[in-house]
């Protein structure tokens, strides 16, 4: 099935944000049939995620350029109750400069920032402060995040104010209820209204995988929030106990390959939680690469939502350019 | 290209893989290999090039086997095999257990030989041939150690010679010499002639493992070398490789005695059904048919998708293809590498070209110049075309669609291979109710290419016979221990008397639950042991072997009946034939001029009240596979069963053959004593109050010289058995590599029907075949 222009909810717009150059998703009607035919084998998905490491092998020069790229796509986040303003502030110091000056400037990527940097909506007005004249967006989570249950018009005012207070990015979190009620009108609904209520801002839908139960549940709900026009989907909070993983990447990835199929649009991915370590970032990238293409390997239609991973990426890079494996202390923390 | 350039770019670039080792270790063998005979490297001799078919580079020079080299060889194996056998089960254990170690110790040595060898992708022989080669040795390092507590009653065969293709050329070493070792028999080896190194290597290394001299032999050098060693004295030929090969050792060793399994082509079905997972079964084809650049006899080379996700699967599948990167077997990143040798890459591209059917879709994949085929598929084909029955052996997916899943099974079916199949569906309904109907060894659902040592894996039809791993695996490698002695041709009585008072009564043939008379219209007089005419036995000819075999087949529900129905019907039989056991003990005791008719006829009921009991007990098993889900050894009957009864035993030895081919649901055609075939023939009319439905068996009477041709020959049957005459060995053998059809013959050698040995597993075994079916599981 393919989805006509006059089917189309919105309308499509060039985003605001420097990196974006795609048409933002402009949303469309809820397409109940789509969602009760998604399927998702469990065991030949997880078969594929296992097997992707033995197939694909990023070394040297372009495992170093896959780093750096990785790095913009990082949103670099901090979503702890103990946050302070100066806190938030290191951290959009080290958003600007990622990784050392002499390494970036031996790879000839001087300038290279990460994607943006991703705080609670208290920590906003601290953090566009902080990055203004770097280009780097900040993206805040929103809506009751993590758990998503605070009352709806407040997870709408949520929305409103960080948007106000100068987020150019939304992640907000579904109703997990929703799904597991199979609920999927109500579901469509919230995110519509939640997509309305950023206006300019592009917004992330978090599904929370790790508490949907199925990977089938995963698929429905990428597509609804696609259909309810999110820019991006999301693995996680960060806050659940599984967090991103390669089988539920896969899953979201072919959501959003086939929505790009059927609509003509776009939707980002942003796999959240857990994802460390510099090998694994590579893995992610190649199976982007692999399910959906070099165009989703872009800022604008990917990110990292991660906090540690800059740090081995870091070392990685040193130990590219030296031979010598590097430590930790070498960089500069955030 | 920079840093900065790859960053804008995001490619790959290359991983490749250092073959320095491999290469060190080829110098330090001279770069010339001769022959590992009774544990030592001979000297290198005339022969051939061993080359890279990535690069076309020589890699080494290869020794092509004399017929001294095999004497040698077999002798050595011949010698070693008693002390190997005697060493016993945790003895053996210990070696197969040490060369797992080795493979595992020099397992990226294997792998970086075997690709430069053969061609496949690193990621390949890394991850999938030489782990599997592993387990298959801890495996049966295992079995080796439960032999003398589990296998009792079974022994080594001797001497095996093992001829193995070029595809895997370890594991399929592996496949065949760890179960030969585990039950204790030795081994004269050749692998393919395009791919020995990584044989040589294992030989090299089997000597750290404690391995002793002449237990592992192994001879390279062609096609020539392979009919050497199927001639020599060995005991058992086990061949991988074409079904046209496979054939000619069907024919070369027949009425040889030995024992033969085969592991053949293929031309497996994918069956994608509208509600399966779609894109996990695209990734499934990659795994299938782009797997060792399709040059796999499993390969899921038969694409059949249902009519309603026919556009969308296709749309996925080009789109998949034209990401998958072709190029240097080494590169970590490549999913397909190098086709193994020119003159294969020849024949996939006279194949594909000489087809003028169907739509085209070469992937739009960089393919560097040289032996390597790109990936293409062929869509919209019919089963008539010749791409959909034919093996290609290389790249190349074909594919039709279907309507319903009953003419998928049709349409999947519609083959003369039976190797695998896989089933793409997310209703489990679907699933297991396909994979029985599915004429395959192995099934795989919504997977594809799972293999272990566990479960077994061999084909039905002309894809082959016997098993390789698991418990069945084993029956290939062992025998009974029984001794059997020369049978004893019985002679017909003659006579020129008249019959004694009565009625004439008239034998006549039993063929779809009719009496028939025999096409030919002849009779032969059967005489007492006194000289008294006894009646006349109808002479069965081909006519009337075709007549039989087509009831036989189209009684095929027989085989979807339940256990409990068929052994209720062997009670039956028993029930009938104890009411007339005085009429029939009084008629062998006529024919045979014995006194041991009443005994026959105890034990006839008996036999049958064993098969009945056997009908729903002889269970299939799950086996432990690592994965999560379950690999499942049904068993599934034969199919048509084609059987020459022995002469000796006028009722018990038709039953013997009959009653477990009932009791598993095949349907037989049974060839009754030639020499006093009469109880036999009176036996149909107990049959007739029996219930068995017409079909299930037939019963011809008749020089078994005349019908056992035509028998073994029908391309419609699936098994036969010969315990007549043992001079018939020979030509059941030979006559049924035709359709390579299972044959189980007695090869002179006698079995006392009365006892034990007339009875029970071995006959089951044989009325049966495994089918392993994988269902991978989780929500």
């Amino acid at each position: 099935m393919t989805i006509t222009p006059e089917k189309t909810r919105g309308t499509a717009t060039t985003a605001q944000l420097p990196q974006v150059t795609e048409p933002r998703n402009p949303g469309f009607e809820l397409d109940l049939g789509w969602v009760r035919n998604l399927r998702a084998n469990t065991s030949a998905i997880e078969r594929r995620a296992a097997t992707l490491p033995g197939r694909r092998s990023i070394k040297k020069d372009h495992q170093a350029a896959w780093l750096a790229r990785a790095i913009t796509c990082i949103d670099l986040t901090t979503l702890s109750g103990d946050d302070t303003a100066r806190r938030v502030e290191r951290l959009c110091a080290k958003a600007r400069h990622p990784v050392r000056t002499e390494i970036l400037h031996a790879l000839g990527l001087d300038g290279l920032t990460t994607g943006a940097v991703c705080v609670y909506h208290e920590m906003v007005p601290t953090a566009v402060n902080a990055l203004k004249g770097s280009g780097i967006p900040v993206a805040a989570v929103s809506t009751g995040f993590p758990a998503g249950l605070s009352p709806f018009h407040l997870r709408l005012q949520e929305i409103h104010e960080s948007v106000a207070a100068g987020a150019e990015e939304i992640d907000i979190v579904i109703s997990r209820r929703h799904v597991l009620e199979g609920n999927w009108q109500a579901l469509y609904d919230e995110m519509c209204q939640m997509r309305e209520a950023c206006g300019h801002a592009h917004v992330k839908a978090i599904l929370a995988t790790g508490e949907l139960g199925t990977l089938r549940n995963v698929a429905r709900a990428s597509v609804i929030c696609m259909l309810a026009g999110a820019d991006f989907i999301k693995t996680s909070t960060g806050k659940e106990s599984v967090n991103a993983t390669l089988p539920v990447t896969l899953v979201m990835l072919r959501a959003i390959r086939e929505f790009h199929e059927r609509t003509g649009f776009r939707v980002g991915y942003k796999p959240a939680g857990g994802i460390s370590k510099a090998k694994d970032a590579l893995l992610y990238l190649a199976l982007i690469k692999e399910e959906l293409g070099d165009r989703w390997l872009r800022p604008d239609l990917f990110r990292f939502g991660a906090s540690s991973l800059l740090g081995d990426i870091e070392r990685q890079l040193e130990h590219h350019l030296t031979g010598a494996y590097s430590a930790g202390y070498r960089h500069a923390m955030s | 290209m920079s840093v900065k350039e790859i960053f804008e770019s995001m490619e790959y670039g290359t991983a490749p893989e250092s073959a320095a080792e491999a290469l060190a270790w080829l110098v330090d063998q001279g770069d010339r290999f001769g022959h590992f005979i009774d544990g030592a490297f001979t000297d290198p001799q005339d022969g051939f090039d061993s080359r890279n078919p990535a690069t076309g580079e020589v890699l080494a020079k290869l020794s092509q086997a004399t017929q001294s080299d095999v004497d040698a060889a077999v002798a050595a194996a011949r010698k070693a095999q008693p002390k190997w056998a005697k060493l016993g089960g945790h003895g053996r254990a210990k070696v197969l257990y040490a060369l797992a170690r080795l493979l595992q110790k020099h397992a990226r040595l294997f792998a970086v030989l075997e690709t430069l060898d053969n061609g496949k992708p690193i990621r390949e022989s890394r991850d999938i041939d030489i782990p599997l080669a592993q387990r298959h040795f801890y495996y049966h390092a295992g079995m080796a150690q439960l032999m003398d507590s589990e296998l009792p009653d079974r022994e080594a065969l001797g001497v095996c010679g093992q001829i193995i293709p070029w595809n895997f050329p370890l594991l399929m070493l592996a496949w065949k010499v760890a179960p030969a070792l585990a039950m204790g028999n030795t081994v004269v080896l050749k692998p393919a002639e395009y791919t020995s190194l990584t044989a040589l290597l294992f030989a090299d290394i089997s000597r750290q493992a404690g391995l002793p001299a002449g237990v592992l032999n192994i001879v390279t050098g062609d096609g020539a070398v392979g009919e050497m060693i199927t001639a020599a004295d060995v005991d058992k030929i086990a061949f991988t490789g074409s079904t046209e090969v496979g054939r000619k050792i069907r024919a070369a060793t027949a009425g040889s005695g030995k024992a033969l399994t085969l592991e053949l082509g293929g031309k497996s079905p994918y069956i994608v059904f509208d509600d399966a997972d779609l894109d996990s079964a695209v990734e499934g084809l990659v795994d299938a048919i782009w797997f060792n650049q399709g040059q796999v006899c499993c390969a899921g080379s038969r694409l059949l998708v249902q009519e309603p996700v026919a556009d969308t699967f296709y749309a996925k599948l080009t789109a998949r293809m034209d990401k998958l990167r072709v190029g240097d077997p080494l590169d970590k990143s490549i999913d397909v590498g190098a086709v193994v040798d020119p003159v294969q890459l020849r024949t996939i591209t006279q194949m594909v070209d000489a087809n003028t059917e169907g739509t085209r879709h070469v992937a739009a994949c960089d393919v560097p110049e040289g032996c390597y085929y790109p990936p293409t598929l062929i869509r919209d084909l019919s089963p008539a075309d010749a791409l959909m029955q034919e093996e290609i052996f290389g790249p190349v997916l074909v594919s039709t669609t279907f309507r319903t899943p009953s003419e998928a099974v049709e349409i999947a079916n519609n083959s003369r291979y039976g190797l695998a199949a896989t089933v793409w569906t997310e209703n489990v309904n679907l699933a297991l109710d396909i994979a029985p109907k599915l004429a395959a060894g192995v099934v795989w659902v919504n997977a594809t290419n799972l293999f272990d040592a566990a479960a077994g894996f061999g084909g039905v039809r002309e894809s082959g016979f016997g098993r390789e791993g698991g418990w069945e695996g084993l029956t290939a490698y062992t025998r009974p221990k029984t001794k059997a002695k020369p049978i004893k041709d019985t002679a017909p009585f003659t006579g020129n008397g008249a019959p004694e008072p009565g009625i004439d009564r008239t034998s006549k043939l039993y063929i779809g639950g009719k009496q028939a008379r025999p096409d030919g219209g002849y009779s032969a007089p059967v005489w007492g042991a006194k000289g008294q005419l006894l009646g006349h036995a109808s002479i069965a000819g081909r006519k009337d072997v075709r007549n039989a075999v087509e009831a036989a087949t189209a009684a095929a529900g027989w085989a979807r009946t339940t256990g409990h129905l068929r052994a209720q019907i062997l009670y039956y039989i028993a029930e009938n034939l104890s009411a007339r056991a005085d009429e029939f003990a009084a008629r062998i005791n006529e024919m045979t001029g014995k006194r041991d008719g009443a005994a026959e006829v105890q034990t006839c009921i008996e036999r049958l009240f064993t098969y009945g009991a056997w009908a729903d007990k002889f269970d299939g098993a799950v086996k432990g596979v690592p994965i999560r889900g379950v690999a499942v050894a049904m068993r599934e009957p034969v199919g048509v069963i084609g059987a020459l009864c022995p002469a000796e035993a006028p009722l018990l030895g038709l039953i013997s053959l009959m009653a477990p081919a009932m009791a598993m649901g095949n349907r037989s055609v049974l060839c009754a004593s030639e020499t006093f075939p009469l109880a036999a023939m009176d036996f149909y009319q107990v049959l007739e109050t029996s219930d068995v439905p017409a079909g299930v068996v037939n019963i011809l009477s008749g020089p078994h010289a005349d019908t056992a041709p035509h028998l073994a020959r029908h391309l419609g049957v699936d098994a036969v058995w010969s315990f007549g005459s043992g001079a018939l060995s020979e030509t059941v053998e030979r006559e049924a590599a035709g359709n390579l059809k299972r044959t189980w013959v007695n090869n002179g050698l006698a079995r006392d029907w009365s006892k034990p040995e007339g009875e029970g597993r071995a006959f089951l075994d044989a009325a049966t075949e495994i089918k392993t079916i994988w269902i991978p599981y989780g929500e």
